[in-house]
């Protein structure tokens, strides 16, 4: 099942969300497993064609799992590097000036804010 | 008449108050834009008052008098300050032109070591995956502008709440946010008073995006739990540094979080634009004194050249 807001979505939208199931999982997943997992439902075939797609750009590894194929996700060979990059990045707090983060630091205040805020959210 | 200079020094120190509601009440799209061209208003005021503060100071100097071929001495309401507020105003200038040149050269770092790292994968769309124990996402501008989120941060969230995260890194690049953040860090250099600004700048700009990622996912308790799960993961990552002091007040992130979860902005934002019109009419009296007090030094200074009578 398809709903109309997902055909309009872009396909590199999809590419993300179907990359980042992967990661996610920790295990290989066969398409009908991403689609589960994605929220907006989208169509199989649609899933399949992007797990395809990804794989032909080498993001996305596979394996025969009966008649199909499981996918896992790609780590990059030189992983090493881009964990160094990233510390390097970690070390300029003043980063997140121009990179917009998702989340600030936290003070414990605001940890002990946001737990309550979930808390009551979840009742 | 040249004593109008001085305002655009003490006009920023009432910006942070009125910075601060401004973002609190207005809603995001417009306080980003107030905020950002009232802080750049501020900061090019106090910039162009104390270089003019630099200007008088050397023409009291006679050397520099010769040069700028005044044959009478030229006239200002702080004669006997002159040369010492002068030298004060260069001490301030230099200290604010370090810091910024520091900031700019550790923000261009930060954005080449991030491009290079997004640079090395293929792009899954937008999606720049970073294999990491430490949960982060970030927006990454540029053309195209990317998603970047490190593996600990994706284990930390749902598909849904997920969605929510790129559909927030998303809109910062769609609405180009880092010109806004990097003109609030900016005007924080120019003016200590403006740091609080930039502040609120940073501020409006999450929240813009959060309202963006509500929009996109069509479901606000849902974004406001992303937000605080992804908050939580990373501040839990970090516990073994030390705990940073406690603030008076919650912190941004709850803030956005009780935003969110208290539902659409009301109409009562029919009221509060009196609040960003006064940081309006501030930045605008800085402009307005700025260019009188211009505009009358220039007349000072000719006439102590003698091109002009009193």
């Amino acid at each position: 099942m398809t709903n109309a807001k997902d055909e309009r979505r872009p396909a590199g939208e999809l590419e993300a969300g179907v990359l980042a199931v992967l990661w996610a999982a920790g295990t290989p997943l066969t398409p009908a497993e991403v689609q589960a997992a994605l929220p907006h439902d989208p169509a199989r075939t649609t899933v399949t064609t992007t797990l395809a797609r990804l794989h032909d750009k080498g993001i996305a590894g596979r394996r025969r799992q009966g008649r199909g194929y499981a996918y896992f996700p790609v780590q990059d060979a030189p992983g090493l590097t881009a964990l160094r990059m990233h510390s390097e990045l970690e070390r300029d707090a003043d980063r997140e000036t121009v990179l917009a983060r998702f989340v600030a630091h936290l003070s414990p205040d605001d940890e002990r804010l946001l737990r309550d805020l979930l808390d009551a959210e979840e009742q | 008449m040249t004593a109008l200079l001085l305002l655009p020094l003490l006009l920023p120190l009432v910006a942070p108050a009125l910075a601060r509601r401004t973002a609190r009440r207005l809603a995001p799209a417009p306080a980003l834009w107030v905020l950002t061209l009232a802080a750049l208003a501020l900061a090019g005021g106090s910039l162009t008052a104390l270089g003019a503060l630099v200007l008088t100071g050397l023409l009291k100097v006679p050397a520099f008098a010769s040069l700028g071929e005044l044959v009478h001495p030229l006239r200002t309401p702080w004669d006997a300050v002159a040369v010492p507020s002068a030298a004060a105003a260069a001490g301030l200038l230099a200290v604010g032109g370090w810091t910024l040149t520091r900031s700019a050269v550790r923000q261009a770092r930060g954005l080449r070591a991030a491009h290079t790292e997004a640079a090395r994968r293929p792009a899954a769309g937008d999606l720049c995956i970073v294999d990491s124990p430490r949960p982060d996402a970030y927006a990454l501008p540029g053309r195209p502008g990317r998603v970047v989120i490190t593996t600990a941060m994706i284990r930390s969230l749902d598909a849904a709440e997920r969605e929510v995260l790129f559909a927030h890194e998303r809109a910062h690049n769609t609405y180009r946010h880092h010109y806004f953040l990097a003109a609030a860090e900016l005007a924080a250099h120019c003016h200590p008073a403006l740091r609080p600004v930039r502040d609120a700048i940073r501020y409006a700009a999450e929240r813009m995006a959060d309202e963006a990622a509500a929009a996109t996912v069509g479901d606000r308790r849902l974004t406001a739990r992303a937000i605080a799960r992804a908050a939580l993961a990373s501040s839990a990552h970090r516990s073994g540094r030390p705990a940073v002091v406690p603030a008076a007040t919650a912190g941004p992130v709850p803030r956005r979080v009780a935003a969110l979860l208290t539902g659409p902005p009301p109409r009562r934002h029919r009221v509060t634009p009196w609040i960003a019109l006064l940081l309006a009419a501030c930045a605008t009296a800085s402009v307005g004194a700025t260019a009188t007090g211009m505009a009358d030094l220039h007349h000072e200074v000719e006439v102590a050249q003698g091109e002009i009578a009193r």
